[in-house]
């Protein structure tokens, strides 16, 4: 057995449960906000082991989910271009915008999308097309962010002219404090995640407790880490002490990664930013600062955040917040599936929605 | 005479030169050297008949290549009828500058593949296309076998209460075709499973003839496979995740590139579904030939949630196992 097995283990996973069983006697909503915790507590089977007191919501973790109507409207224009190529991960392909299009339609109308794995990649791209701009999307929360103010910085030091970069990048703190200042979510505790909080560290979560008094603990993603994260909620809650709890420490540091925070602050200024399903966030975006300006794809000409209107139907919005089970919404596993998707939650293989479609036994 | 030239696919002399050289000396028989229009030949009962093409990018890769494939393709669909391979017709497209020699090393590996299988290849048809029009090399074959027991193994036969048993390891064609179309290597190698399995179903049939179910998990997989008969037969089916062999080395490749062995393709790997009474005795059959040495019991039909696959996870847990969604790895076979 490997160190990874050992989460998963099946017997000492069983132990963990066995003791939330007999512990969770309240009532406990608890949202997880990353992806990759959310694909993980319905792959391992653990959603459906959980006792009938805990509720598992999924929240606006995944950055694809996130992406507003305007900014996906914003790529749509630009990609239009002729003397653009987009550079952006898989998985915005297919995230619909007004009208149905996506990247992917707009690459059938003659747009040149260039799928990269890292935004490191989208640089040879520009080297090797020197007569065109290269845009890259910046999709994603601190844990995209560092690697990608870095490309910006090698782009500098290589001295490209034709690489820029469409930032879209968003801060998960903000939006956890606006999910609790919506009187309508109803969340009793989070579960953090693993790699946003490996960047960020645990302090500026420190206001879940302090202000809202809701328990919150940053975690890794196997069974055992989960398990062991909301026995963790559990007794917080039955002592009356709500605190941010870093139960990660063989990834996380309370203090995070300074280094790669400093690149960040270095290329990166926080903003105002839209969230699809929140709307306008205090604080909870990223844009490209004055010194950095060569490289903002905001800043080309003609480049503007049209108004949007949401997508016709789709409650992903509440979905996100948690207010709705993605299979309650009208046109789940109907209008709107993995292969059809209505709402960026059915898009992204973490996105709740789509986790429920292909995990979910009993619908 | 290094490349392939249109003029071999013209009907004239060169096409008959072409043909003799290679194509007679890999594949010959008596029924292909008559040379008439078409193949004449006997068969008694009820047969099964399947086609496939074969458009595998790499032409080449660990384990096997287009042309072993092509015949294992399409030889295991009729065997997974309850059916004994007997003749197959191959059609090639091949793209105008194919090096002769990549060409000569897929003949004479569906010759040896033929050969194994007992199938003879009765009927065939070459067509070269200018370059661009296809890639390198395209294969049909079709394939016809005598069906050995009554009722036939069908995937509308899965009934409530019978054992799934798979034959080995899943998902090691798959990943080695992905792997080496992306470069990439590991520490342990990862090599298709690409195999005729005509004998080994005869085997098992002669030995338990009431088998419900036979079925290879090509495309999409184990998980796909499982939800096809969970909606032909209208049961649900349970496995258990711990029960599911995959090679450590498929496994650690897997979770590299990010993908599922059990939506993965397998080319000498099936699936039977039986009564509980005969598991064991399917078992030590398969485990007896090195096709199906790492045979085991992976789950049962239930009549719970029918038309749909559920997984029981070493937790305990239990989550649906859907089709594959979004977008078909392209060409894995």
């Amino acid at each position: 057995m490997n160190s990874f097995d050992a989460f998963k283990d099946p017997k000492l996973c069983r132990a963990l449960l066995d003791r939330l069983l007999a512990e969770a006697d309240q009532p406990l909503r608890f949202m997880e906000v990353c992806g990759t915790h959310t694909v993980s507590i319905f792959q391992s089977g653990l959603r459906s082991l959980l006792p009938a007191t805990i509720t598992h919501v999924t929240g606006p973790g995944c950055p694809v989910c996130v992406t507003h109507e305007s900014e996906v409207a914003c790529f749509l224009e630009l990609a239009k271009r002729d003397d653009v190529i987009i550079a952006t991960f898989g998985d915005l392909m297919r995230v619909p915008g007004p009208k149905g299009k996506s990247l992917k339609t707009a690459q059938a109308d003659g747009a040149r999308v260039e799928i990269v794995y890292s935004p490191i990649d989208a640089l040879a791209v520009a080297a090797a097309n020197p007569g065109r701009t290269v845009v890259f999307l910046g999709v994603g929360f601190e844990t995209t962010a560092p690697a990608v103010a870095a490309t910006i910085r090698l782009a500098r030091e290589q001295n490209l002219k034709n690489f820029r970069v469409l930032c879209f990048h968003k801060l998960v703190p903000p939006a956890l404090e606006a999910l609790l200042a919506d009187p309508e979510t109803n969340i009793d505790a989070f579960i953090l995640p693993g790699h946003v909080s490996a960047i960020i560290g645990a302090a500026p979560y420190a206001f879940l407790a302090d202000r809202y008094h809701v328990p919150s603990v940053i975690t890794g993603f196997e069974p055992l880490d989960i398990l062991s994260a909301l026995l963790e909620i559990v007794a917080m809650r039955k002592s009356g002490q709500p605190a941010v709890v870093n139960a990660y420490t063989r990834v996380v540091a309370d203090s995070g990664n300074p280094v790669a925070r400093a690149v960040m602050d270095e290329v990166f200024v926080p903003v105002d930013a839209l969230w699809r399903g929140l709307g306008l966030l205090p604080g909870s975006g990223l844009v490209i600062r004055e010194a950095f300006a060569d490289f903002d794809a905001m800043r080309l000409p003609g480049v503007t955040l049209p108004d949007a209107p949401p997508l016709a139907g789709c409650r992903c919005g509440e979905v996100l917040k948690g207010k709705m089970a993605p299979n309650e919404c009208p046109l789940f596993d109907k209008a709107c599936t993995p292969a059809t998707p209505v709402g960026p939650c059915m898009v992204s293989t973490e996105g709740g929605c789509a986790a429920f479609y292909k995990y979910k036994l009993d619908l | 005479m290094d490349k392939v030239l249109l003029d071999y696919g013209s009907g004239g002399r060169a096409s008959h030169r072409f043909v003799a050289d290679l194509f007679f000396k890999h594949l010959g028989n008596d029924i292909l050297a008559r040379m008439d229009d078409a193949a004449v030949l006997s068969l008694t009962g009820p047969v099964a008949m399947s086609t496939d093409s074969f458009v595998v990018d790499p032409i080449f890769f660990p384990g096997g290549d287009i042309g072993s494939l092509a015949v294992h393709g399409t030889v295991n669909d009729v065997a997974m009828m309850g059916a004994r391979p007997l003749y197959l017709t191959c059609g090639f497209i091949l793209e105008e500058g194919l090096p002769m020699d990549d060409l000569a090393r897929i003949v004479a590996s569906m010759g040896e593949a033929a050969r194994a299988a007992r199938v003879r290849i009765v009927a065939g048809d070459t067509k070269v296309v200018p370059r661009g029009a296809a890639d390198k090399i395209f294969i049909n074959t079709t394939g016809i076998g005598e069906i050995m027991v009554d009722p036939a193994p069908s995937g509308h036969r899965a009934a409530v209460g019978d054992v799934v048993l798979v034959s080995g390891n899943m998902g090691d064609h798959g990943l080695a075709i992905l792997s080496t179309r992306a470069g990439l290597s590991f520490d342990a190698p990862v090599v298709s499973d690409s195999a005729s399995l005509g004998g080994l179903v005869g085997k098992l049939l002669a030995a338990v003839p009431g088998v419900h179910v036979l079925r290879d998990p090509t495309r999409g997989g184990l998980a796909t496979t499982l939800n096809e008969i969970a909606g032909q037969s209208n049961v649900g089916i349970e496995i258990n995740e711990a029960d599911i062999p995959v090679d450590p080395a498929v496994a650690g490749g897997c979770s590299i590139l990010g993908l599922d062995p059990l939506y993965l393709a397998n080319e000498g790997k099936f699936l039977c579904i039986l009564p509980e009474p005969q598991a064991q005795a399917a078992l030590a059959v398969l485990r007896a030939d090195p096709l199906g040495s790492g045979a085991v019991a992976i789950g049962r039909v239930t009549a719970e949630h029918a038309g749909k696959v559920a997984m029981v996870t070493p937790l305990g847990g239990k989550r649906l196992l859907g089709m594959l969604e979004g977008e078909q790895l392209p060409r894995i076979c």
